[in-house]
């Protein structure tokens, strides 16, 4: 029997491009050029398979590729793709949940801490060699233990994060779209309305994946409930908060800091405002970037590829794209 | 019965200083900027009681403070004094424990996360505009969860932070310590190990000891190059437990993987150290125990203990070499 051709359209472990190569013909993109929409189409006009990382995948991509079945995503974030698209042409959609919260719930924790207590800045300072004697107070920073650590978006990553901050007697309140007990009693966090959540939280946590209802879920009315004192953290998706309402309100002190790990562009621009404020912590997009945890992700995205294309299903199916 | 006079070497709220002057004649001095061991000195003399926050209390000192009864340091770290001599001149040491347990214990987290995310090389590679590609391979940390951590000195603050790592990130835990504490090893699930193998198998070393005779340099080069190579040092303890020179030619032949520092041999530290240099290194200006809240909890303790001696009560907080 054929073997089926996939195409790889970012760096993957060895463990991983062996794994597809047990099962598939593959071709992957040369590296060393730079990507181009021309490049991806040409590369995918026969191809039964693509494995990407935040490839934009919707008509205009898959008019091109008629024998395609499915489509990997090495992320838990899938807003990449166009359900509707890709339901209308028939091509299934996978992403990889489950191998990621710990690391990235360990960065939400160093992004909180690191806000609040200014290790950040600090570290600046120091290598800039400024460090002189008796300006203690000159960092002082906000305490995390007992303090209030406000979730949106309880799933898999919130709770990872709640049971992290239980190590720091942080209080834990959430908001979800729908209730959950089974957490609440497992984690001591509690459950509260939005408006409540943003005016207690002294640390507010966005973890909601981005889908259309989530766009611009915290806005300038939002940030204006905030705590003065308090700090927004989001390592979910840039576009859940309004990026330039954030700038307004670290700019008019509305809230004390932000700890950043994604923007509504990416790579973010090198006039955002944002890039001058010390008071705000701003990494690549790295929430799930450690060597193991990206190797687990990527063999996780290869098995859930194959399986679509040997067996026609895999459990990593996004729930929009599951058979009823 | 004129009330005894006393100083503050370092500045506090004004709640604390009226408390003082409502037991104690406080004498004026000028916090408008850093006092100095020698505006210390000059008026010594005069006073029954001292509030400082690291000033050294020394012979010198001593000798010209005839009448000095008590001096209370503001921090839990009392190796600025010198306990023989204060011990000869019937002067009473009274430090600060318990209070900023928690809030070092979280800096230390903070620094462990940061330093194996490389999230303040990062948040400057983001600042710089030094960030241009969504591939981020180059950009992969260390995972913090389940992995191995080896706490060296297992005191209050040690406690603290094996329950953050222990129970919020699920991470093993053992330590080292003069006397095991089986109390902790039950409450929060850590193991007693000899230093050699808990620097041969931890992927973070955690130091946490007083400084004295015997720990001074405990960290040296042969501690080092039992340490795995992908492993982290934090200290956030005194300087000088590290053997600093042996720490850099361990972090220059990448010996280990990086470091969170918050203390040195010598601080503030010299502009041309080459920790300075080092991207995998985080460096905090000695801000452990730095939040606002904190600050004034401790000084308000020390302020306590001081008015206390003076008036008879009963000491507390006396430092433990003193105690009777």
């Amino acid at each position: 029997m054929k073997k089926p051709k996939v195409f790889i359209a970012n760096e993957i472990p060895k463990a991983a491009e062996e794994y597809i190569g047990q099962h598939c013909d593959y071709i992957m993109w040369d590296f060393s050029r730079r990507k181009t929409f021309q490049g991806i189409v040409d590369s995918i006009a026969d191809v039964d398979g693509i494995l990407e990382v935040g490839m934009k995948i919707d008509r205009d991509l898959l008019k091109h590729a008629p024998n395609l079945k499915v489509v990997s995503n090495i992320s838990v974030g899938y807003n990449n793709y166009n359900i509707e698209d890709m339901k209308a042409m028939g091509v299934l959609g996978t992403n990889t949940p489950g191998v990621l919260d710990n690391t990235v719930a360990d960065l939400i924790m160093g992004l909180v801490i690191s806000s609040g207590r200014r290790i950040v800045e600090a570290d600046a300072d120091t290598k800039a060699g400024n460090w002189r004697k008796g300006e203690m107070d000159k960092f002082f920073g906000k305490d995390i233990h007992h303090s209030t650590l406000g979730i949106v978006g309880m799933g898999r990553i919130g709770e990872a994060v709640a049971k992290r901050a239980q190590g720091f007697d942080m209080d834990i309140i959430y908001y979800n779209r729908k209730r959950k007990e089974d957490a609440e009693k497992r984690l001591g966090a509690r459950y509260m309305e939005m408006d409540q959540l943003l005016q207690k939280a002294d640390f507010l946590v966005v973890m909601t994946p981005l889908t259309d209802e989530t766009h611009h879920l915290i806005g300038e009315k939002e940030l204006k409930k905030m705590k003065k004192e308090a700090f927004l953290i989001n390592a979910s998706r840039g576009p859940v908060v309004d990026e330039e309402a954030l700038i307004k309100a670290l700019q008019e002190d509305w809230i004390a800091g932000a700890g950043l790990d994604v923007y509504e562009r990416e790579p973010i621009d090198k006039n955002n405002p944002l890039l001058q404020m010390k008071n705000v912590v701003t990494l690549p997009h790295i929430g799930s970037a450690t060597r193991k945890t990206r190797d687990e992700m990527a063999v996780v995205a290869a098995r859930a590829l194959v399986e679509v294309l040997e067996k026609g299903d895999s459990p990593y199916i996004v729930p929009e794209l599951r058979k009823r | 019965m004129s009330k005894p006079k006393v100083l503050i070497g370092y500045p506090v709220k004004d709640e604390i200083k009226e408390y003082v002057g409502e037991h104690c004649e406080l004498i004026q001095m000028d916090y408008s900027k850093a006092i100095t061991y020698d505006d210390i000195y000059e008026r010594i003399d005069e006073v029954e009681g001292a509030v400082v926050l690291i000033t050294p209390i020394d012979k010198k000192l001593l000798d010209k403070g005839k009448k000095l009864k008590v001096v209370s340091n503001i921090t839990v770290g009392y190796n600025n004094f010198d306990i023989d001599e204060m011990k000869k001149a019937g002067v009473i040491g009274t430090h600060s424990p318990e209070i900023l347990d928690d809030t070092v214990a979280d800096f230390v987290m903070g620094l462990l996360i940061s330093t194996a995310r490389r999230i303040t090389e990062l948040n400057s590679f983001v600042k710089e505009g030094s960030w241009k590609k969504i591939e981020n391979n180059h950009l992969m940390g260390l995972d913090v969860s389940g992995t191995k951590v080896g706490i060296i000195g297992m005191g209050r603050i040690g406690e603290e932070v094996a329950r953050r790592c222990s129970l919020g990130f699920k991470m093993e835990v053992s330590y080292h310590n003069r006397s095991r504490k089986e109390e902790a090893e039950k409450k929060f699930g850590i193991s007693y190990k000899p230093m050699d193998e808990l620097l041969s198998e931890s992927d973070f070393v955690v130091v946490l000891t007083p400084l004295t005779d015997e720990t001074h340099h405990l960290m040296g080069e042969r501690e080092f190059s039992l340490m795995k190579r992908n492993a982290i040092l934090v200290n956030a303890s005194r300087g000088p437990v590290v053997d600093e020179k042996a720490l850099i030619s361990a972090l220059q032949e990448g010996r280990i993987a990086g470091a969170g520092l918050d203390v040195y041999e010598r601080e503030p530290l010299d502009g041309d150290n080459p920790l300075l240099k080092m991207d995998n290194v985080v460096l905090s200006p000695h801000i452990a125990a730095g939040t606002q809240r904190t600050y004034d909890d401790l000084a308000w303790n020390a302020a306590r203990c001081m008015v206390r001696i003076l008036e008879g009560e009963e000491p507390l907080n006396v430092i433990p070499e003193m105690k009777i």
